[in-house]
Formats: structure tokens, C-alpha cells, sequence
């Protein structure tokens, strides 16, 4: 680290930044994947949104709470440091 | 040795600014929210004031920052802080008007820089922690935030590509709601936290406070309800801009524009930076344009909000400067109450010019023209 630029800081931003802000969201994605329904195949005049079998919506439901759990992990480091000073 | 009249004045212009705060900075949040549709206007900037006072309670280290880090606190007077803050709200207000993005915070660290220099001088100013704390993550942080979106938004699309439009529009609008609502929380974090640490300046100005305390739980409670306030207003102009202007957004990319923006505010509150979080959700939003391909970005509009970013801090410095002076040059609690009323004055005539233009949560998402001022008048409901 030098006196102007906290480098180690910044590394740690987009390196943090990148698994959180892109990873999370693409965690979400592949558990929306897992319960949409497919570009071709389906009937346009139906109204369903979302659909699967046991294992689709049980992975689907895996991934949210991974993104849940990461996110209430974020919060609570931020809560536990920021009133430390 | 304080005097409490000018104290008070203080803290009411400082509320004054953290409210301009609040209503600038809806955008950053809700502004991709609200042009997918995930949410209505309205609800969106309820969801986003709620947020918004919860986030202001989670952390104190930006507060900490721009209490002590960034001017010497010994040579700052109440009129200073005054000063400081008149310039931060005008150069708010002009921005709002003309809808660009700008940061906030540069807004009311140029204002207070500004002032000290004027006051005392350029050894007032602690160069190395505005450089440092200030200038190089407001310098690096829209790219973060673009590399990170636009990553998002490539795996998001990559991952979806095979889904049926409708479950890809609904799956992701409920995404939105999650990552928008990350990043009021974030904003609460970072931006609440300024005005916390100006009124503490104040406070140790007056001799309330010692220098280096903390921020007492008053101020803590009644910055975080103004913001809130704020928040709920609405900066339609904003939005309008970020949400329409500068790249046509889709549910996907918006929630890895947010994704991005709610993680590189938490991260940057987490070390202390007084982190810009408008050139945050700009950058991400730039980046989700980038991440996708054949997404439009309207680079004119991106150019024009560039160049904001840059005269933010001289140009709240300036007019600092000058409300200091003139406030000084009249001298004392009358000097103040001269300001205050120029302040008032220029406040009404923008509001009064931004009439006749005006944007609300009716015409918010009418199409771009090029200017952010709608094609549809505010009077003409549809809904």
C-alpha cells in the first residue's frame, strides 16, 4: 500500500466486487434457468410464467438461498465493522 | 463559546442538503427498476426510503471520514460548514434541473473545501486524505462498476439464453426488486452518512462536541429519517435520465446493473471510502449497455454526464467560496441569515424554472428525445 492508493483496498473491491456484483447475479440466473420455461416447445397461449419437476424447483430453490445467504453474510460484516471506530 | 442561533441554522441547511441527497440519489437506486417496470414508480421510491433509513443505521465509517479525514477540524468555524453546504445544495439543485446524475457527495465535499479554503486557507485542507479517501475512488470506482455490470450482465444473458421470454422478464423484475433494494440499503450506508459527519463538524465547530468524538445518536436518527425523506420525493429527472437516457434497459441488465452498484457501495462503505455512489449506479449502468451485445449505449448522454462528474467538485468549491465571503464580509449571525436568504432565493427560482418541464412518475418512462424534458406533459395520466 502507498500513501495515495490503497491498492490492496482497490484489489480487494474488484475482486470481492466481481464474486459478489456478477457471481451472485449469475447464481440467481442459473436458478431462474432451472425453473423457466424453454424458448421453443411451449404453447404462446398459455399464461405460465415458471415450471419444472422436484429436481429443477429443488436446485432453483438451492441457489436463492445461496444468494440469500451471501447477501445477509455482506450485510452483517458491514454492521459488525462499521461501528467499531 | 458556541453560538447556538447559527448552530441551529447549521444543522437545519445541513438536513436541507441531506434531503436534496435523498431526492438526486432515488435514481441510482430505482431508476433501472423503474424503466423495466419491475416496479411502479411510486412503490419504488417508498421501497427505496424504507431502505434507505435502515442502511443509514448499519455503518458509521464513512461518517467517521468526513467528520475528521478530509479538512482540519481546528480551523473549521460554523460559518464555514454553513458556506460549505449553501454551494453543495445549489450545485444540487442545478444538476437535478437539468437531470444529470451527479454525485452528491462531491457536491458537499467540494462545498466544504471550498469554504475552508476560503476561510483559512489551503493548509486547512488535509490534500492527502481528499486525494486518497476522495479523488482516486471517485476516479476508479465507475469502472469497477462498469467491468463488474457488464461481467453480470454477460453471464446473466449467457445463462438465460435458452428461456422463454416471459419467465426471463418475470424472473428477473423479481431479481431487480432484490438487487435494488441492495442498493438503497448501500446508499443508506454511504450517503446518509455524509451529512452525519458534516453536522458532527458542525458540532465540534461549536464546541459541542470535542474534536474526534462520534457522531452522537441524534444526528445519527435524524439524518437517517431526512434522507429517507428525500428518497421518497423522487429525482424523476434523474431517473428519467439514467433510466431512460442513457442505454434501454431490460430486466436482466438492470439487475446486474444493481447487482453491481449495491456490492461496490457496500464494499467501499466496508473501508471507509466516502465512495460517489451516483458514479456507481452510472458506471454499472454503463457497464450492463456494455455487457450485452447490441444493447444501445447513448454515449452523447453518458459524455454530458462525464464532464458533471468532472466540474462537481471545483464548481460546489467555488460557490462555497463564495457564500463564505459573503457571508464574512457582512460578518456574524446576520451574515448567515443573508446567505440563508440567497440561498432561499436561488432554491425557489430553479424549483419555479423546473415547472414548466417538469417530470413526474406519469411521464417518468415516456420515450427519449434527447433531452429530459418528456414529450408528454406531467398533466396527461395514462394509467
Amino acid at each position: 500500500m502507498n500513501e495515495w492508493i490503497d491498492w490492496k483496498a482497490v484489489w480487494e473491491i474488484v475482486v470481492v466486487g466481481l464474486l459478489a456484483g456478477a457471481g451472485l447475479p449469475a447464481i440467481f440466473a442459473i436458478g431462474m434457468r432451472a425453473i423457466a420455461l424453454p424458448a421453443k416447445g411451449h404453447p404462446e397461449d398459455s399464461d405460465a410464467l415458471f415450471g419444472g419437476n422436484p429436481m429443477e424447483i429443488a436446485a432453483a430453490t438451492l441457489c436463492f438461498l445461496i444468494v440469500l445467504a451471501a447477501v445477509g453474510y455482506g450485510i452483517y460484516i458491514i454492521v459488525k465493522s462499521g461501528h467499531a471506530h | 463559546m458556541g453560538n447556538d442561533v447559527v448552530l441551529a441554522l447549521v444543522i437545519v441547511t445541513g438536513l436541507a442538503f441531506d434531503f436534496t441527497n435523498g431526492f438526486h440519489d432515488t435514481a441510482n437506486a430505482m431508476a433501472t427498476s423503474i424503466a423495466t417496470k419491475a416496479l411502479s414508480p411510486r412503490i419504488a421510491v417508498g421501497l427505496s426510503a424504507a431502505l434507505n433509513l435502515i442502511g443509514a443505521f448499519l455503518s458509521l465509517s464513512v461518517a467517521a471520514t468526513i467528520a475528521s479525514g478530509l479538512v482540519n477540524t481546528g480551523l473549521v468555524t460554523l460559518t464555514v460548514v454553513f458556506a460549505g453546504l449553501a454551494g453543495a445544495i445549489i450545485w444540487n439543485l442545478i444538476t437535478w434541473f437539468f437531470g444529470i446524475p451527479s454525485s452528491s457527495s462531491h457536491a458537499l465535499i467540494g462545498g466544504v473545501i471550498g469554504s475552508t479554503l476560503a476561510a483559512a486557507g489551503s493548509h486547512a485542507v488535509k490534500w492527502q486524505g481528499l486525494v486518497s479517501k476522495v479523488i482516486i475512488p471517485a476516479v476508479l470506482s465507475p469502472f469497477i462498476a462498469a467491468l463488474v455490470a457488464a461481467t453480470g450482465t454477460y453471464l446473466v444473458y449467457r445463462i438465460a439464453r435458452n428461456m422463454h421470454e416471459r419467465s426471463r422478464s418475470a424472473g428477473f423484475r423479481i431479481g431487480q426488486i432484490g438487487s435494488a433494494s441492495m442498493v438503497s440499503l448501500a446508499h443508506g450506508t454511504n450517503d446518509a452518512q455524509k451529512t452525519m459527519g458534516i453536522i458532527t463538524l458542525a458540532l465540534i465547530a461549536n464546541g459541542t462536541l470535542a474534536a474526534g468524538a462520534t457522531t452522537p445518536v441524534w444526528v445519527i436518527v435524524v439524518c437517517a429519517l431526512t434522507i429517507a425523506g428525500g428518497t421518497y420525493m423522487g429525482g424523476w429527472r434523474v431517473i428519467r435520465t439514467l433510466g431512460k437516457g442513457l442505454v434501454e434497459i431490460e430486466s436482466p441488465q438492470g439487475f446486474a446493473a444493481e447487482s453491481s452498484s449495491a456490492a461496490v457501495i457496500l464494499l467501499s462503505t466496508h473501508f471507509g471510502y466516502s465512495l460517489s455512489t451516483t458514479q456507481v449506479a452510472t458506471g454499472s449502468i454503463l457497464g450492463c449497455g456494455l455487457g450485452k451485445k447490441g444493447a444501445e449505449v447513448r454515449w452523447n448522454v453518458a459524455g454530458r454526464m462525464a464532464t458533471a462528474w468532472v466540474i462537481t467538485l471545483p464548481a460546489a468549491a467555488v460557490m462555497g467560496a463564495i457564500s463564505y465571503y459573503i457571508a464574512s464580509s457582512i460578518g456574524g449571525t446576520a451574515g448567515i441569515v443573508v446567505d440563508l436568504i440567497i440561498l432561499l432565493a436561488i432554491s425557489g427560482l430553479i424549483y419555479a424554472r423546473s415547472r414548466s418541464t417538469r417530470v413526474s412518475p406519469e411521464n417518468v418512462n415516456s420515450e427519449w428525445t434527447g433531452t429530459v424534458a418528456p414529450s408528454e406533459p406531467a398533466t396527461t395520466r395514462t394509467a
